[in-house]
This record gives C-alpha cells, structure tokens and sequence, in this order.
C-alpha cells in the first residue's frame, strides 16, 4: 500500500469538478464516478474515485444531494415544530433523534424529566440500538455479496421491534415521540410485556445471526485486514460510535456524559484490536449484546409513575437567552444538537452534529490502496444513512 | 477445518428455511392485499376532523381557533375563519371554520396537530390507501373531505376516543354548573336578569356521560360571561389558550 497526502495539490480544486489527477510512472488514472445512484451508496451519495488498475489512489465523497434544509427550518419554526423533524434525519434511528434533540431543549430550558420516561427513553433508543446495528450488519453482508439472507434475517428481528414502536408512537418509523419534559404517551402494560417478550427473543438472534456469519471464512478473508482505521486518526477526525470503538478508542457517551440514567445499568464497552471492519462488525455484535443486556434491566426496573412531566410545557414558551448542547450515544456515533435561543419563540441557532457525516469524513484514508470491490464494503462498514449526512 | 463458518452458515439457513414451513414465528410476510395485518391502535396516518350528531357541518367541534395552523410543521393546514357563530357541544356560540383545508400531500403524519388542539376536533386517521392519479387536487382535502364523525373515531381509536369523551362530557357539566352559578349570582343583582336567566340553566341535561349532544342544544345571549372556564384543565393545553398572539415568528414558510 503506497501512502500518498492526500492534502497536497488540489487543495483549492472545485467540490464539484471531477478530480483532476496525475500520471504516475506506467499508464494513466481511471476516474470512476461511484453514484449517486449507485446500489452500494445507502442512497445518493457519490464517490469521484482516481484508480490505478483495481487499486485506489484518490476517493472523494461527494454529498449533498439530499439536502433538505433542516437546520434552517429549525431556526424558522419552533422548538416543538423540529421535533418531527429530527425523526428524519437518521430515519433508522428516530427515536435516538428525538432524544437527543429533546436533551438540548431540556438542557436550554432547564426542565426535569421524571422517571419513567427515563427509561422509556433508554428502552426505546436501546431497542433502536439493536435494529440499527442488526440492519447495519445486514446492508454491510449485502455489500459483500450474500443478497438477502443475512439482511433478511435482520429485517425479521427489526420488524418486531419496529412493531413494538408502532403500537406505542403510532409510527414505525417517524416515531415523533419524545417531548420536552418527558414522552409523549404513556406505555401501557401490555406494551411493556410485548417488549419483554421481543427483548426475550433477540439474544436468540443474534446467536443466530454470529452462527451464520462470525465464523464464516468469505467474511473473514473480505474484512479482516481492510479499511484500516488508526486509533490516532479516529480520535483526531471526530469519530465516533462503533467506528472510533472499532479502533480499540475506549469512547462511550454513555459512559462519559452519563446522560439520562445510564449510570443505574451495568454495561461493558466493546473495543476492537485492530480497527479494520471485521472489528467494526465484531463490535457492533457485542454492543446488541450489551443493548439487550440494558434493555433487560430497564424492563425489569421500569417504575409507574407520570411519563410527562405535569409543569412541562411542549409548545409556546421562550426559553431565556443562552445556548446549550445535549448530546447522545446515538447507535452511528456522537449525536448533539447545539440550540442558542434569543428569547423568542424559535431557536436563534439550531445547529445538528451528525456522526454519519462526521465517520464518512475519514473514508479516503481508509479505502486508499485497496480495491476498488472493497471500497464499496469500507463504506457500508461505516454505517451512513444519507438523511442524516445531507440534513 | 476451512469452510467449516460457511458449513454452520448454512445450517442455520437451512433450519430456517425448514422452520418457515412449521413454525409461524419464522414465516413473518404475508399477502398483502389480500391478507391484512391488523392496525395497531395507536397508528396514524392523516388527520381528519371529529363531528358529533348526524351533521358534520353542524357538529365539526373544530372552532378554527388555528392553533394547529400555526403549529403544523410543514404547514399544510389551511384555515378560514366564519364570519358568524354557531354553538358547540356546550352551547356556547363559537366560529367554526369556513374553510378547512389540509395538503396531504405536505402533510407528515407528526401528530402534532392532534397534540395542540384543545378542543379534540383533529384526530388522527388509520387509512392509508389514499392513492389518487390527481396529484394537486386529489391530495388537497376540504373540510368536507376531512370530517368523520365521532362513531368512526370510536372504531379506530376506541380506548383513547372514549377518554377523550369522558373529558368532553366533564368539561360540559362544569359549564354547566358554572352556568348555573352565573346565573345565580346573576339573579341576585338584577331581578329582571335573573327572572331570565334563572329559566334556562334547571332545564339544561345534567353532565351527560356519553358522547356529547350534537351542539345547536341552546344559543342563549348570556352564554359570552361563561367563556373562560372553558380551558380545558389538560396542563399541556393551558398554555394554548393565551397563545395565538404568542409567536409571531413562526408564520414563515
């Protein structure tokens, strides 16, 4: 593998010509445009890559085509109008969206949360946690090659849980659930029971789903070894999530924010070794492990009691001047929203920290010198989802 | 041994493969349309508006204070304010909306609407086949369109259309009863008043406890005094009455 800087020569070059690349010793570049419609790309999302014969000299991400303006209409609408919004984002995850999001407001207006919604919140981004990972691992297995089983297998398990979502937001996927102050309805014991039964079923799954794949030999000899990101780089761009965990960095907001009640769960920390995608894939597996293992005590310990802070208020209020950020272990990374409030009614600046944005950010360093075929599989092992990179 | 990951691979492929045919638990799809899941009761899908009694022009608890208009976030909510009054469920004469229009097509689904309305005129619905080949017209529905009377509330949302009866039905009877007291305190103070006021509250039903009598029940001129114990005691809500001046910014588009 050559190590080229990759900083040097085409620093001021327009984002949206393709990359201009010199000739190295024998034959010349061939410039591939991968995407945006590319089956690989989790959506439109395209990469100008620079080969030399199979192998990758220059890759750059080129996005933005699903900019919808978000941050913007956040600042032009109030703060319980964002709300729906942020299910949009990362749409695997729109729970974890609206937690996050109703942090920072919470954070900016000072409002308590009572208990049950507390754990709620932790149930309801833990089961979001599982089918985001489980999903995650499917679409990086189908990038690979294995169409359809493996994705199946975790579209079967994501589908329950998506049930489980449904039957309490009215929504599987645009939950718009969180309010500030607490949730929006309050779960019914029937509800909790149908969750202890799917939460009962998923350590099955994932026994499953490593039976099927941990061991597998294609897999192994595709990933381990490839796409290698260094703990020094990791930390250095911003990553976070399973991909900065992949890398043997021992970082979980979870564990350093203490955000919500994370503290009361007993959870271990999934670290890689080596920081290739096998180890991306491997810490995925343990974190639904360690997600089912929370889930089972927050079903376990689940108090009665209101879901909604009675003072709350959701709509009409002006927060006091200042600003805030509250952020959360989404199931991609690092996930804040940095809210400064001018007194009125709408935030002055509403601001989103995306962490699949902020992971593909270091795409380039990890894909130069292999394949092109590996490329595609690199990319999935970073786990994107385009709503939330475009915003 | 090489290739003994992919041997289990299969295995487990295989058991499921096998287990599809037995066991209900792995064969998750169905037909769908001929085979339906149930709706779950929470589902939602596109708002519509709540009338009681047999008439959806008259019953349409909706008073257009525009409260959802204001706070929908993609904005599709269109609304004309009337220019006269008719009475709602507790005889109170109100506005109703000349015009109520919401773009389907704009609209997301987020509930918010049903959440800020203090009134339980918007609901949300559970159909979600409303596939047309007119894509302005079609999608852009009129209050007409929009309503579907309480009954039809009751089979999609049964627990939570009772409750929100039974609230209904306890706002009605503490009018009532602060009628009355009104009226009572009203005919200490003038004679000729009370002679007339003191009339019509014995005659009004005493706090139904099923679905609210479609309005039109009794306009009477010293209705205007009982205006203000009408805020429904739902904390969330108390604070919407005070606001339609509240937030001039958020009119953008």
């Amino acid at each position: 593998m050559k190590n080229r800087d990759t900083t040097s020569g085409h620093a001021l070059e327009d984002w949206n010509r393709p990359p201009v690349f010199e000739t190295e010793g024998e034959g010349e570049l061939l410039e591939v445009s991968m995407g945006p419609h590319h089956p690989s790309t989790h959506g439109v999302f395209r990469m100008d890559v620079a080969l030399d014969g199979e192998r990758v000299v220059k890759l750059k991400p080129v996005f933005g085509y699903l900019h919808r303006n978000h941050e913007q209409i956040g600042q032009s609408s109030s703060y319980l109008a964002s709300m729906p919004y942020t299910d949009r984002l990362d749409y695997f995850c729109s729970l974890s969206n609206n937690w996050a999001y109703a942090l920072a407001v919470e954070k900016l207006v000072g409002q308590a949360v009572p208990e049950r919604a507390e754990y709620i919140r932790v149930i309801t981004a833990e089961l979001t946690r599982v089918q985001n990972h489980a999903s995650a691992i499917g679409f990086l297995i189908q990038e690979m090659g294995a169409s359809g089983t493996p994705l199946m297998y975790a579209f079967r398990e994501r589908e329950k849980i998506l049930d489980l979502f449904e039957s309490l937001t009215g929504s599987r996927m645009m939950c718009n659930y969180m309010r500030f102050g607490g949730c929006r309805v309050d779960p019914s014991p029937a509800w909790l029971d149908a969750t202890r039964k799917v939460v009962a079923g998923l350590p099955q799954f994932v026994d499953e789903f490593e039976n099927l794949l941990s061991g597998n030999e294609i897999l192994m000899a595709r990933t381990q070894g490839v796409g290698v990101l260094r703990p020094e780089l990791a930390v250095n761009a911003g990553i976070t999530g399973p991909m900065l965990r992949g890398s043997g960095v021992n970082y979980d907001i979870r564990k350093v924010d203490h955000y919500g009640i994370y503290d009361r769960f007993k959870f271990r920390v999934p670290l890689g070794d080596h920081g290739d995608i096998f180890d991306r894939y491997m810490v995925r597996i343990l974190e639904m492990r360690e997600s089912i293992k929370i889930l089972e005590q927050a079903l376990k310990e689940v108090p009665a009691g209101p879901i909604m802070d009675p003072k709350a208020k959701i709509r009409g209020f002006r927060p006091k001047p200042g600003e805030a950020y509250g952020r959360i272990e989404a199931p991609k990374g690092e996930l804040g929203f940095y809210l400064i409030s001018d007194g009125s009614p709408n935030p002055y600046r509403y601001r989103v920290r995306p962490p699949s944005l902020i992971n593909l950010t270091v795409l380039e360093d990890m894909c130069l010198g292999h394949n092109v075929a590996d490329v595609v599989l690199i990319f999935g092992s970073v786990d994107i989802v385009l709503g939330e990179v475009d915003r | 041994m090489l290739g003994e990951g992919i041997l289990k691979g299969l295995a487990e492929t295989a058991r499921n493969f096998a287990g599809s045919f037995v066991s209900k638990e792995r064969l998750t799809t169905v037909e769908y349309p001929e085979e339906r899941l149930p709706l779950p009761e929470a589902s939602r899908n596109f708002p519509f508006l709540v009338y009681d009694g047999p008439n959806w022009e008259k019953g349409l608890r909706c008073v257009a204070c525009q409260i959802c208009e204001k706070e929908c976030p993609p904005k599709c909510i269109y609304i004309e304010k009337s220019k006269d009054k008719k009475p709602d469920f507790v005889g109170k004469p109100q506005i109703y909306p000349a015009k109520f229009d919401i773009d389907i097509s704009v609209c997301m689904s987020c509930q918010i609407c049903v959440e800020v309305c203090p009134f339980e005129a918007i609901k949300m619905d559970t159909e979600f086949e409303l596939s047309t080949d007119d894509r302005f017209g079609g999608l852009l529905l009129d209050r007409k369109q929009l309503a579907r009377s309480n009954e039809y509330y009751h089979t999609i949302h049964p627990t939570e259309a009772s409750q929100v009866d039974a609230k209904l039905a306890e706002e009605k009877a503490k009018a009532e009863a602060k009628a009355k007291t009104d009226a009572a305190a009203k005919a200490k103070a003038a004679a000729d008043a009370a002679a007339k006021a003191a009339a019509a509250p014995p005659k009004a039903p005493e706090g139904g406890t099923g679905t609210p009598t479609p309005a039109a029940a009794k306009p009477r001129d010293t209705e205007p005094k009982q205006a203000a114990p009408e805020k429904p005691s739902d904390p969330a809500k108390a604070a919407s009455q005070a606001e339609p001046k509240g937030e001039p910014k958020t009119g953008g588009d």
